[in-house]
């Protein structure tokens, strides 16, 4: 956490930054809720809507509006839609935003849809910049940036598509980019384990920056072999599904084909689990720090310094530390 | 087989002749060639049940019962895989027009081979993606332009991800919406179906598009080797026609409508285009003739090379 610095008189301590702090469960803040804004980007068909509905356990995102087949075809603009869900884990209060973008990667012609998600994400930045500049600031300034930005690469089996690396390469410097897998019951286990090595090195080949929870704290070992694990599940394998059924008295989270069930809470059917408690539970500080200390920090002073090649050097710092473990 | 005595004089024989022509198909085999459209990624290869790298075309030799088919099978490398993907179906339309072509030059020629090699476009299979709720604009795009070159038929390949419900939703929005964009696949209806042609036309009309589940891997379930593919809650056999479509698209094409395919090709999709091209040659000669007299630049080739045409003889306009 950056503090003021005798240099600059110009820099402030953020004032949100008490809200990021991992032990805020005592927090005033805290009872009120913890805000969480992740982003959902992907093509339609690879399980957003599921994926949210099944993280929340309730119908947030209800069947897609279009029903009949005149417009069904139709290429409609990508949108940014705001779902918030309150939701309890462990005890703590989180007030979950959801801002998913239907209509991306839809049309014949997608190359827009980077520009609008870029300058959305910057926005946010913008907003955060300009009200910590103001004389007199609101204390209860709703802080909209988003701290992760799920995105649903389609499950093909062979590697990254241009779309999935343009996406991730101009957007890893505004947020945190989890990669994930929709639909990733179509792959074998075998299949996915060569897919996710693949994407891996896409990954690195491209210089793209994800999050690759990196260690904040190299003394705490198991801190350091948790981050560890969950860098080699990247990315993560997720099946959504909102149909439950009871088995021995347990709900359970199915999907039922004619040669077998996929339960998408087994660890061996699917990382959603281990995501959802990265999400909500885990990291959700790690994201948040890091997209206030990190990303936005960086945002800010290139916008302040008006120096566009003193963000070149900071993403790259960014991309190296990333990839390093 | 034997006449009745009395009718020897009359008896020609000639009913036997379905039998001979049957005997001469059957001697030559069929050649059937299809195309693969869809993004990289959507199973189209494993569907061939042949491992290739190759872009060229890939031929397999088929027999069954004394049934001799060469299968020859394109694929279409990066089509749709890219963030702009407007004029992607060009390079296909292209090729399917260009195997017309060629064959319209090899017929036209005076020398001509007794049997022309074929290499025309019997069939495309198009892939529709399996996470979409139905069409997608591209998919619109490139099967209106496709129908007009060539016989379509839809597939959803790596249909593994789909429950039976959702399956069976997804099936009904493609059929509601290529209806509602006039777009027309094989087969088509025609006055002169017998019932029995009806009835089964009927059925395939059903299942499309079929849902199928590719495979290049041979595996052991409860000591039988079968195609398909193992995930960890059950092993998915493509064989079988509660988890996939694939027989049935495999008896379509390669028994109850391989000879309609060749067929419907040869006289509706080629001769459409041989018109077209023919009465193009016709246009540009008078073209040329009108500004050779005039001295003006000479206008664009249509396909066929103007060599071949030459030997056409002029006709009245």
């Amino acid at each position: 956490m950056k503090e003021g610095s005798g240099e600059d008189q110009n820099v402030a301590p953020s004032m949100y930054s008490h809200v990021s702090r991992p032990s805020s469960h005592r927090n005033k803040n805290a009872r009120k809720g913890l805000p969480f804004n992740v982003m959902l980007v992907g093509e339609s068909g690879l399980g957003r809507k599921t994926f949210l509905n099944t993280l929340c356990e309730s119908a947030v995102i209800t069947g897609s509006e279009v029903t009949n087949a005149e417009q069904a075809h139709i290429a409609e603009p990508m949108q940014f839609k705001n779902y918030t869900v309150e939701m309890d884990e462990d005890g703590m209060k989180i007030i979950l935003n959801i801002i998913d973008t239907p209509g991306f990667g839809d049309g014949i012609d997608n190359e827009q849809c980077f520009m609008q998600i870029q300058e959305y994400l910057e926005l946010q930045f913008d907003n955060v910049l300009a009200e910590e500049n103001r004389i007199k600031r609101n204390t209860k300034f709703n802080d909209s940036r988003i701290h992760a930005l799920l995105y649903f690469i389609s499950p093909t089996g062979h590697s990254l598509r241009e779309i999935d690396i343009e996406l991730m390469k101009r957007l890893g410097s505004r947020a945190n980019i989890i990669p994930v897998i929709g639909r990733s019951d179509s792959l074998t286990p075998r299949e996915l384990v060569l897919f996710k090595q693949r994407i891996m090195s896409d990954i690195v080949t491209h210089s793209i920056s994800v999050f690759n929870f990196p260690d904040l704290d190299d003394e705490d070992e198991d801190a350091v072999e948790e981050n560890s694990e969950l860098r080699a599940m990247l990315p993560f394998a997720v099946v959504g599904c909102e149909e439950v059924i009871n088995e021995d008295g347990r709900p359970v989270r199915v999907r039922n084909y004619p040669w077998g069930v996929v339960q998408v809470d087994n660890d061996e059917h699917s990382d959603f689990d281990r995501l959802r408690y990265v999400l909500l539970n885990s990291h959700i500080s790690d994201l948040r720090d890091r997209t206030q200390n990190e990303l936005y920090e960086m945002y800010r002073t290139e916008k302040l310094s008006g120096n566009t090649s003193v963000l070149a050097n900071n993403t790259s710092q960014a991309v190296i530390s990333a990839i390093g473990a | 087989m034997s006449a009745p005595a009395n009718d020897v004089q009359d008896y020609v024989g000639f009913d036997t002749i379905t039998q001979q022509m049957e005997r001469k198909f059957l001697k030559r085999g069929f050649n059937l060639n299809v195309i693969l459209v869809g993004e990289s990624g959507m199973g189209k290869s494993t569907l061939v049940i042949r491992k290739t790298t190759e872009i060229a075309p890939v031929t397999q030799m088929l027999e069954e019962n004394g049934v001799r088919v060469k299968l020859t099978i394109v694929d279409t490398p990066g089509f749709g895989d890219q963030c702009n993907n407007e004029g992607c179906w060009v390079p296909v339309i292209k090729y399917i027009k260009d195997q017309h072509a060629a064959y319209l030059e090899r017929e036209l020629k005076p020398n001509r081979e007794r049997i022309i090699v074929d290499t025309r476009v019997h069939a495309c299979l198009y892939f529709l993606n399996p996470g979409s709720r139905g069409l997608r604009p591209l998919d619109v795009e490139v099967l209106k332009r496709l129908t007009e070159v060539t016989n379509v038929i839809p597939v959803i390949a790596k249909s593994d991800s789909m429950t039976i419900e959702e399956r069976t939703a997804f099936k009904r929005h493609i059929k509601e919406e290529l209806a509602f964009h006039r777009i027309m696949l094989f087969p088509y209806a025609s006055d002169d179906d017998a019932d029995d042609d009806r009835v089964l036309n009927a059925s395939i009309r059903e299942l499309i598009p079929f849902a199928v589940v590719g495979s290049e891997e041979v595996i052991e379930v409860e000591g039988k080797l079968i195609r398909g593919r193992r995930h960890g809650w059950g092993v998915i056999n493509i064989f079988d026609e509660t988890h996939s479509d694939f027989v049935h698209l495999r008896n379509f094409m390669l028994r109850t409508h391989l000879s309609d395919l060749i067929e419907v090709t040869s006289q509706r999709h080629y001769e459409q285009f041989r018109t077209s091209q023919l009465r193009q040659i016709k246009e540009l000669r008078a073209q040329q003739a009108a500004a050779a007299a005039s001295g003006g630049a000479p206008p664009a080739q249509p396909q066929v090379p103007l060599s071949v045409m030459q030997h056409q003889p002029m006709t009245q306009v």
